[in-house]
């Protein structure tokens, strides 16, 4: 632990004044020693979405979208029809003869949405003129219907059929939508979560979508909204609130505002960090497994547990620069552990067992991926104040360092999250990143590239086999 | 590294088979033919009476006005031939028509057929000078000459008959593609040539034929005048058709070998279309400036001079330079084409050999090879299957359809009408002829050739002491056409014979050798293409009879004359050689050696002539030839030693060959002060050109001084090894570049154009660079670039090793193995810069081939049985690397050559489509200094 931190600080030098935590070049846990660097794009590249085991597409601001594979690197087709930036990319999977077959929907400031082939590269369907531009995109897949949501919700079948949308919110549109039981739908307009329901006419074929709740509860615009599992989902705002609710009530079960600035933190002090606290304190992305709600605050990161409702971990400043994904890894492509079988049989419980399995992939627009894993404080003192120590900016005094000790202290659940890796190869933001789990991780970012990082001993493996595989074909060498 | 000299040892030729017994002996392939011992035991002594102290290349003219004078020689300048006599050699070398050309008006057509000769390849020799030379006669059109044609040759001329004899396929290869070069050239010229002369003629026919029409109504049909005028009209009315029947032979030449895009496809279009090059020398060149330019052609009078003119051969008319006589860009293609002849060829026959046999090995390394090895030295051979056809053409193109069409009959034709030639100057008698109709049964060829050959000799004693002249052809072999599906009989009957012959051989040597051109041996090129079907059968019979005959031939051959043995020596790179080479001279002799190839059906003609002089030392020349088509149609698919010399690559013989220069020895002093930065700094490489073996003997000498500097050299050079991209840091941009150059030796698949290097960076490289280059060479500025380079260098900086040149520090992890060790002792006690470039080719050559067993032991990196854990197959895998080195860190060099041998394997030499992989370690960093 002391040695990172010292390590660290030896290395962060001239360049990176504002790092707070650097891992040295020493990372055993990190198993990503091989990369790809794919090229194609013109511009930023800001959505990824996988579409099967092998293969991913990208959208940009170049308005293309590029198919690959994550194995090979290669380019496998090449979307070409929006004449601009991708706003919105999903998957849109149905079953098909022998396999379920995927295709992928886009959505363009040029407001347009198309559908694609991934297999043909062809443009299967497309819709034009929509009245705005569509900034998410929600697939039903046991309704077999999509949703577009922009100034407005609609209601798409597979045909691209309209089926029925609602009237014109505000300028704001709709940022983030989730799919809750019983076809209902919440969607995040500003400060508020609509929660809307979709229900049939008599005939099959038409859709009437009803505003049926507004919760109000944000004080201000909602950033990120998932589904935790059958009953909870949560959001976060842009200051630092979290909320779970209710899936089926919608009633708000946890209210935690993140705050990371302590309570009694002198006046000056506050109005000192007051330029910064708001994006600061904005929840970028939320993230869960299990039990764990995971969010990226800034550039934070804050880890949940909703079965004890308190906070397990936090680490003020992960990241050079705000967080924009995060990413839990349960049974981890890092180290093998048994947390999925225990999580399926029921038995995990705070407290009764170490979280050190816990793993979780964060990246930001300092233009890192960082890996973390959640591990026991061995002691309560050292390891806290060498965390928080690392928390703090340069420009602070050592007297406030002491100050979250004593809470550290004072929580004895608390874990830490321990950096055991990153992933440094982008020169701009990172804007989204996809785990392929063994076959590799796919990261976007602005700087125009998309990078796989592989696991470079399985890669290894890999290429034996198929050397051998060719030497078999080829009758020798 | 192959190709070092080290590697050269001598082994027996019989002991191919039985490799395996006796490990001590070094494999076949490594095979030089041991020096003939004489009297005189240095073997540089041996060329010292020479006149000339380096080989050179010859063209002369047999000149229909002043005989046979030297045009030119490559290279050009005083200094070439020194005292030697270029035209006392030219007269010998001009004074026998090999090429036999037939001109004029063949019996049975009343006007002139243009023949269209092969070139005939001899190997002269003149003991009295010390001049030995191959001769390619050609023979070149010239609407003004007699016959209209115009022989010349082309000689590689040097003193050591070895190198002659040992480089004849070669030699013939590279002369015969010049000489279609130029020959192709001389066609252009030559249609262009007719053309415009039948434009004049069609004038002056116009002309006369209004005259006629004048001197009839004025004089009356009958006049004289009349008479005379419609005479003339005639004449120029057959003059007409003749030429008009010269352009129809030469632009029907075939075409088809000129597929390579090298050469500009000639057509009967591209005349009329393109006056281009090639034709103003041809009209400026005019004697008399004869009716091309449009002023002249007005002027009636003139009009039927032209006709006269051009019948009338007049000695003062000044004849066409070589220049004029061939269309520009094929001319200066061919000098091209000439010089490279000669670098190639440059050096000592011991030095161009290791050079082949190294390079026929490495393209036998197909897997490995493009680590560390000189791309130039293998890598076209993916080329060559490519484009072989169209070499085949080139080299075989002759036959064209006057003279091939249909097989059997027209060939024999034509090549009766070479031997004709032959039979008239050596006498020969009728016999040869009848014999070449005969389609005799084995024992009778026998029985035939042993006659014949005795007849032969006795003949050529007397036609070359009847002759009174010096000059003597020991022996010429036209057009030997492999045959035979008989192959194994008639060698075996006949090797008992060999020595006999080759005594006979020695009598008329030594009667007449005091003052000679011998011709050791000449052979046309023609090959039939169809030839190279058969060759696998070809092979296995080769393979089965050559081994019992080497022994008996050899030895009585040595016991009689040491001369011979050099002849005889001539191709033995390989095992196969030596065996193609022995059945091959048998089945000459035994006349019965038929072609295996089932198509083919062609008669081989070329007995008969091989008979006339059989007691040279043929075998020579003639395994050449088989061997030859045996290249060619073996290149892909043939043993390791079956593809030794025919590709080799001018590039890097030119620059390979150059002996060691001044610079690399004078440099040898200077490394001990850190501040050596001599003014001889090369750009490394000149991007964007193939990296040649010169330029890394140069950077040899920078890394041995690297290494004798810098006492973390092993540390540098382990990173390049195990694939860690090294900047070289500096504000100097020479000091920089000249530690890139010595440094890139190390680099692993460095790329034919050294793509995996950026001597010089003045701007932030990106993550991608670092997919590509391995080595770098990086300006240090205190500027806003310097912060944003020093910036990324930060940024990646677990990626790289930063050897920062100023202040003689090196960040990259450390490094204790022992692999390096060797590579870069820096007490070493080496001197020159490549001695050490070849030093370290061997110790990464070592590296190579264990990274290859590495790579391709499958229980190291699969499971032996469905069952095994992964765990366990990578236990053994540790237990192997550690079976090598101790270190882990030498481990990880094996793992990243092994890394890039399985891509390689993969992908292919290409690059695919996939994006470059880059594989990196989460290694701390450490500092070392100086």
């Amino acid at each position: 632990m002391l040695r990172w931190i010292l390590g660290g600080r030896e290395t962060q030098g001239a360049v990176e004044k504002n790092t707070v935590l650097v891992i040295g070049d020493e990372q055993p846990k990190n198993v990503y020693t091989e990369l790809q660097v794919l090229k194609g794009h013109f511009d930023i590249v800001r959505f990824l979405v996988q579409i099967d085991n092998f293969r991913f597409a990208s959208g940009g601001d170049d308005g293309l979208v590029l198919v690959w594979n994550v194995e090979t690197g290669e380019r496998l087709q090449e979307l070409r029809g929006h004449s601009q930036q991708i706003t919105a990319m999903a998957a849109y999977s149905r079953p098909g003869r022998w396999a379920p077959h995927t295709d992928l929907l886009t959505a363009s400031s040029d407001r347009t949405l198309s559908m694609w082939d991934p297999d043909t590269g062809n443009r299967v369907q497309t819709v034009s003129d929509l009245q705005s531009s569509v900034k998410c995109l929600l697939v039903l897949g046991q309704l077999s219907l999509w949703i577009s949501g922009g100034n407005e919700m609609c209601v798409w079948n597979r045909n691209f059929d309209l089926l029925c949308r609602t009237d014109h919110h505000s300028d704001a549109g709709i940022a983030a939508m989730v799919e809750l039981p019983k076809n209902c739908i919440a969607a995040a307009v500003d400060k508020e979560i609509v929660i809307y329901r979709l229900s049939s006419v008599a005939n099959e074929a038409d859709m009437v979508v009803t505003e049926v709740r507004r919760l109000t509860d944000h004080r201000d615009s909602i950033r990120a909204l998932i589904t935790i599992n059958d009953q909870l989902f949560a959001s976060g705002s842009h200051i630092g609130e979290l909320i779970v609710w209710h899936s089926l009530d919608w009633t708000p079960q946890v209210f935690e505002c993140i705050l990371w600035d302590h309570p009694h933190v002198s006046p000056q002090e506050e109005i000192k960090l007051g330029g910064q606290k708001q994006s600061e304190m904005s929840i970028h992305h939320m993230a869960s497994v299990g039990e764990f709600i995971a969010a990226a605050v800034g550039s934070g990161l804050y880890i949940y547990n909703i079965l004890t409702r308190s906070v397990v971990a936090y680490r003020k400043t992960a990241h050079d620069s705000n967080i924009r994904q995060i990413l839990l890894l349960p049974d981890g492509t890092f180290a093998k552990t048994t947390y999925g079988q225990n999580i399926a049989s029921g038995t995990v419980k705070l407290g009764s067992f170490s979280h050190s399995f816990l793993q979780l992939m964060s990246c930001s627009e300092d233009g890192s991926v960082r890996i973390w894993e959640l591990q026991d404080l061995p002691l309560p003192a050292e390891p806290a104040s060498a965390g928080f120590f690392g928390m703090w900016s340069f420009g602070r005094t050592s007297k406030q360092a002491s100050q979250p000790v004593k809470k550290v202290q004072e929580a004895p659940a608390l874990c830490t999250l321990e950096l055991i890796g990153d992933l440094i190869g982008h020169s701009g933001a990172i804007q989204m990143f996809i785990n392929f789990t063994d076959r590799g991780l796919v990261s976007c970012s602005t700087d125009h590239l998309i990078i796989i990082w592989k696991n470079g001993e399985r890669e290894s493996r890999l290429r034996s086999s198929s050397l051998f595989h060719k030497l078999d074909q080829n009758g020798g060498l | 590294m192959i190709s070092s000299p080290d590697l050269v040892a001598f082994t027996k030729e019989n002991d191919f088979g039985d490799a395996n017994v006796d490990n001590s002996l070094l494999p076949e392939e490594f095979n030089v033919p041991p020096f003939p011992y004489s009297e005189n035991e240095n073997p540089w002594s041996k060329t010292s009476y020479a006149k000339f102290t380096k080989d050179f290349i010859l063209i002369s003219e047999f000149s229909e006005q002043v005989g046979p004078q030297p045009l030119l020689t490559i290279p050009d300048g005083p200094k070439v031939c020194g005292t030697f006599d270029l035209n006392y050699f030219s007269l010998r070398i001009m004074s026998v028509d090999y090429q036999a050309s037939f001109m004029g008006h063949p019996p049975g057509c009343n006007y002139p057929k243009l023949n269209f000769v092969e070139d005939s390849k001899v190997v002269l020799g003149d003991s009295k000078e010390g001049a030995f030379a191959y001769v390619h006669h050609l023979t070149l059109y010239d609407l003004e000459a007699r016959g209209f044609v115009r022989p010349f040759c082309v000689a590689y001329i040097s003193a050591d008959e070895r190198k002659i004899m040992q480089q004849f396929l070669e030699l013939s290869a590279e002369f015969s593609k010049a000489s279609e070069c130029l020959k192709t050239g001389n066609r252009k010229a030559f249609a262009n040539e007719i053309e415009k002369k039948l434009k004049d003629l069609e004038y002056t026919r116009a002309i006369l034929h209004k005259e006629t029409e004048l001197q009839k109504e004025s004089n009356g049909c009958f006049s004289t005048q009349a008479i005379e005028k419609a005479n003339e009209l005639a004449n120029v009315e057959k003059s007409i058709y003749e030429h008009k029947d010269l352009l129809r032979q030469i632009t029907s030449y075939p075409n088809r070998k000129m597929k390579d895009p090298d050469f500009l496809p000639y057509d009967s279009e591209n005349i009329v279309e393109s006056p281009d090059l090639g034709q103003d020398p041809v009209n400026d060149s005019k004697p008399q400036g004869q009716s091309d330019s449009p002023d002249i052609k007005r002027s009636p009078s003139y009009t039927p001079q032209l006709i006269k003119a051009k019948s009338a051969k007049c000695f003062d008319k000044r004849l066409k330079t070589l220049e004029e006589l061939c269309d520009l860009y094929f001319y200066h293609q061919t000098m091209d084409q000439l010089k490279q002849i000669e670098k190639t060829f440059r050096g000592d026959l011991c030095h161009i050999y290791t050079n082949q046999i190294g390079q026929a090995l490495l393209k036998n390394q197909k897997v490995t090879n493009f680590l560390f090895e000189d791309y130039s030295s293998w890598e076209e051979e993916e080329t060559d299957k490519d484009t072989y056809n169209e070499k085949d053409n080139l080299l075989n193109n002759l036959p064209p359809p006057a003279i091939i069409q249909a097989g059997e009959p027209v060939s024999l034709e034509s090549y009766t009408s070479c031997v004709e030639t032959l039979h008239i100057k050596m006498d020969p008698g009728d016999k040869v002829k009848e014999f070449q109709e005969e389609d005799s049964t084995e024992t009778c060829a026998y029985d035939i050739a042993q006659g014949l050959s005795d007849e032969c000799i006795d003949a050529m004693m007397k036609g070359s002491l009847s002759s009174g002249e010096s000059i003597e052809v020991l022996g010429t072999e036209k057009s030997f056409k492999v045959q035979g599906p008989q192959l194994n009989e008639p060698v075996t009957h006949l090797s008992p014979h060999y020595p006999v012959i080759g005594r006979k051989r020695v009598v008329t040597k030594r009667a007449n050798s005091e003052d000679s051109i011998e011709v050791l041996s000449t052979t046309d090129s023609i090959i039939p293409e169809d030839l190279r079907a058969s060759y696998p059968i070809y092979e296995e019979d080769c393979s089965d009879t050559g081994e019992d005959c080497t022994s008996n031939m050899h030895e009585p051959i040595f016991s009689i004359n040491s001369d011979t043995v050099a002849h005889n020596e001539c191709v033995y790179g390989t095992a196969d050689l030596v065996q193609m080479d022995v059945t091959c001279c048998m089945g000459q002799e035994g006349l019965n050696y038929k072609v295996p190839s089932p198509e083919l059906g062609q008669e081989c003609s070329a007995n008969g002539v091989v008979k006339q002089e059989p007691q040279s030392c043929p075998q020579g020349d003639l395994a050449l030839q088989v061997d030859f088509t045996f290249d060619d149609a073996s290149i892909s698919d043939g043993p390791a030693s079956a593809t030794t010399p025919y590709e080799l690559n001018p590039n890097c013989l030119s620059d390979g060959t150059s002996r060691m220069t001044l610079d690399d020895c004078s440099d040898s002093t200077s490394f001990m002060s850190t501040s050596t930065c001599s003014d001889r700094t090369h750009p490394p490489f000149l991007y964007g050109s193939p990296i040649t073996v010169k330029q890394k003997r140069k950077a040899g000498q920078c890394a041995l001084r690297f290494i004798r500097q810098y006492p973390f050299a092993q540390q540098a050079i382990h990173c390049l090894l195990s694939g860690r991209p090294l900047v070289v840091l500096g504000s100097d941009e020479r000091t920089v570049r000249k530690l890139v150059s010595a440094l890139s030796i190390y680099v692993p698949n460095l790329g034919k154009y050294g793509e995996s290097v950026k001597a010089w960076l003045s701007s932030p490289f990106q993550l991608t660079d670092l997919q590509i280059w391995k080595l770098i060479g990086i300006h240090k500025v205190a500027s806003p670039a310097g912060f944003s380079i020093l910036h990324s260098l930060k940024r990646y900086g677990r990626y790289i090793s930063i050897l920062d040149a100023d202040q003689k520090t090196l960040r990259c992890p450390p490094y204790r193995g022992t692999l390096v060790e060797r590579l870069a002792d820096h007490r070493t006690q080496i001197k020159h810069g490549s001695t050490y470039f070849l030093h370290a080719q061997s110790s990464l050559t070592r590296l190579c081939a264990k990274a290859f067993l590495y790579t391709f032991c499958h229980h190291l990196h699969l499971s032996v049985n469905p069952s095994e854990e992964q765990e366990v197959v990578a236990a053994r895998r540790t237990q192997f690397l550690r079976h090598f080195s101790c270190d882990p860190e030498d481990g990880k060099v094996l793992q990243f050559l092994s890394e890039l041998i399985k891509c390689h394997y993969l992908r292919g030499p290409g690059k695919g489509v996939s994006p470059p992989i880059f594989g990196f370690n989460y290694v701390t960093s450490v500092v070392y200094k100086i």
